[in-house]
């Protein structure tokens, strides 16, 4: 064997390491987090890789308080109602800006940039009020509504980037046929955009449901906190005795459904993450 | 009648001068529809975001208090910086807000540094051809989309100072005696916040960076292979200098969603000083301590701050791709 060959096994060998070590950095977090999630509490602080006996006592304690079951329904209403409100106003806005030229259409755009970018403390005080006014304080529709604030500027920005690539002529013809506006998109465009959709309000349902300060500003009780805030008030208890068992088991319940869209789905969410950034 | 061609230029000139009623009639419709579709979005997006913001601009003038919002009375900038009794008080004049500041530039600077260097690295290795790579690009994505609480939990466990897997390894390989107090501690509590920031957002660095570097052009690495020259410096002196418009996009995403950070920090920390951040210390007056109008003005500082801080890296970036181009 000589030096070349070594060389290329030793590059071989470095780059699988490499692969090794990245996939154990991103996954291992949540492996270990299934690992406590399932240990008994007697053996909850000895430190191990494989867990040598496990049952699902924890389980069975977050799902039998009713707090948590009901912070799981907040969630799931309010991330699916914002990703319908995001695509229903999402979807004529794009056809708006990435179909008709009109002035003013960069100056909305920009708007469009300048509020998915700015930071949400920065107007909490004042939706703090909004959702007080319209009597929406400490209800998962309140937190519908501020979650418009990050899920439609996002959706538009990348549904109208996928609407200008769609050809000319489909237009051309519609219009030439006397097809109003609203004919056109709901014709004529919302089948083709239905990728585009599908990417887009499997962002915003992400979004949603992991979003943490407006949801803990927003609700005062119990029943109608979202599950990140019931996760994060778990440990609220006392500062020394952490129920970390049912804390890793609520924290699984969460991210399952998460994890599996995401190996489901990963190259719509690639797409849709790179369409909303480099594109833009 | 193809009068509308599928190069748009020449299509604006042409109805900006010599306008022909049939097509003007159907252009007018359609920017009368444009607004008539934007209407809803743009409704929204001024009772969430337009209105809220001047709403908390002007909060910041007042003394409110959030058990009584509508009594609140106009006290001017006393909020942000007063001279009292020979001592300076408001935001500005609290060490607190200072020290807060400066832990969110020092998190943001660390961080998404960090995050770009192996974000760059992950990219790389996801752009080689290797079998199993979508099972890897999955992986990767895990961290990405794992809610920001539940990570911070899930490393609060590992970072756990007497039953942590992070403190037993350490002491098992014996790089410390004894277990550090990760997210009790002055010194370790920011690295710890650092961790696991950098931890859940490679997985977004590398994937823009890696669409860059799909886009990337074949034939100048084969020229670089044939010519024998290094993979570093290829990586140095051609790959480097074209994804880095694609890294200025990245950077700038992360920055800003750095600065605002509040997720990781409260879970991880709570209101320890010494992580707190801008929208940590915001959120502590507005809520905790019932100061509406004094968070409200702490708030519209890191309003300014981030909008400066855009600002400022649009035009130096602006700047850097012409330079790059010249």
């Amino acid at each position: 064997m000589n030096q070349r060959q070594l060389a290329k096994i030793a590059k071989r060998v470095g780059f699988w390491a490499l692969v090794a070590l990245i996939m154990v950095y991103a996954v291992f977090p949540f492996y270990y987090a299934v690992i406590t999630s399932i240990k008994p509490s007697s053996d909850l602080f000895r430190v191990e890789l494989w867990p040598s006996t496990w049952n699902l006592d924890n389980y069975a304690q977050i799902f039998s308080q009713s707090s948590f079951v009901r912070a799981i329904f907040n969630s799931i209403i309010v991330a699916f109602s914002v990703v319908f409100i995001a695509l229903l106003l999402g979807i004529t806005a794009s056809y708006a800006l990435g179909r008709v030229r009109f002035r003013g259409r960069s100056t909305v755009m920009l708007v469009i940039l300048g509020v998915s970018m700015f930071p949400q403390v920065a107007v909490l005080s004042g939706l703090f009020e909004v959702i007080r006014a319209l009597n929406l304080y400490n209800n998962p529709a309140g937190l519908i509504l501020s979650y418009t604030i990050f899920a439609l500027p996002f959706t538009v920005w990348v549904l109208t980037t996928f609407m200008k690539e769609l050809p000319m002529e489909l237009e051309e013809a519609a219009i030439m046929d006397g097809a109003t506006p609203w004919i056109t998109i709901t014709k004529v465009f919302l089948p083709l955009m239905w990728p585009a959709m599908a990417t887009t309000g499997l962002l915003a349902f992400i979004a949603a449901w992991n979003e943490f300060l407006f949801a803990l500003t927003f609700t005062l009780t119990d029943a109608q906190r979202t599950v990140p805030v019931a996760i994060a008030l778990l440990s609220g208890g006392s500062a020394y005795e952490l129920p970390w068992g049912p804390i890793m088991a609520a924290s699984v319940v969460v991210t399952v459904p998460l994890v599996v869209l995401v190996i489901i789905f990963q190259r719509r969410i690639v797409s849709g993450l790179t369409a909303g950034a480099v594109k833009g | 009648m193809s009068t509308s061609s599928n190069n748009s230029a020449p299509m604006e000139a042409r109805s900006a001068q010599a306008r022909r009623p049939r097509g003007t009639k159907v252009r007018r419709q359609r920017v009368k529809a444009a607004w008539l579709f934007l209407a809803p979005m743009l409704i929204a997006l001024t009772l969430v975001a337009g209105w809220p913001l001047v709403r908390t601009f002007f909060l910041s003038l007042t003394d409110a208090s959030l058990s009584d919002l509508g009594a609140a009375n106009f006290i001017g900038l006393e909020n942000y910086l007063i001279y009292e009794d020979g001592r300076w008080y408001g935001v500005l004049a609290d060490p607190i807000w200072w020290r807060s500041v400066w832990n969110t530039v020092y998190f943001s600077v660390v961080s998404v540094s960090l995050e770009v260097i192996f974000g760059v690295i992950v990219a790389l290795i996801l752009n080689a051809e290797f079998k199993g790579r979508t099972i890897v690009r999955a992986a990767v994505l895990i961290p990405w989309a794992i809610p920001t609480i539940v990570s911070a939990q899930m490393w609060a466990w590992m970072l756990n100072d007497q039953f942590g897997i992070i403190n037993h390894l350490l002491m098992t390989v014996g790089i410390i005696d004894d277990p550090i107090a990760w997210t009790a501690s002055a010194t370790y509590s920011m690295w710890a916040v650092i961790m696991v920031d950098v931890w859940k957002t490679i997985p977004f660095v590398a994937l823009l960076v890696l669409a860059a570097l799909q886009m990337l052009p074949k034939d100048c690495y084969e020229a670089a292979e044939v010519d024998g020259i290094h993979p570093v410096r290829v990586f140095f002196k051609v790959t480097l200098p074209l994804i880095t418009p694609a890294l200025m996009v990245a950077v700038i995403f992360r920055l800003l969603d750095a600065l605002r950070v509040f997720d990781v920090i409260y879970v991880l920390t709570s209101n320890s000083t010494s992580t707190m951040s801008m929208s940590v210390y915001a959120r502590q007056q507005l809520v905790e301590f019932q100061d509406v109008g004094y968070g409200s003005a702490a708030s519209t500082l890191l309003f300014l701050i981030i909008a400066l801080a855009t600002v400022a890296y649009l035009y130096l970036g602006r700047n850097k791709i012409k330079l790059g181009g010249d």
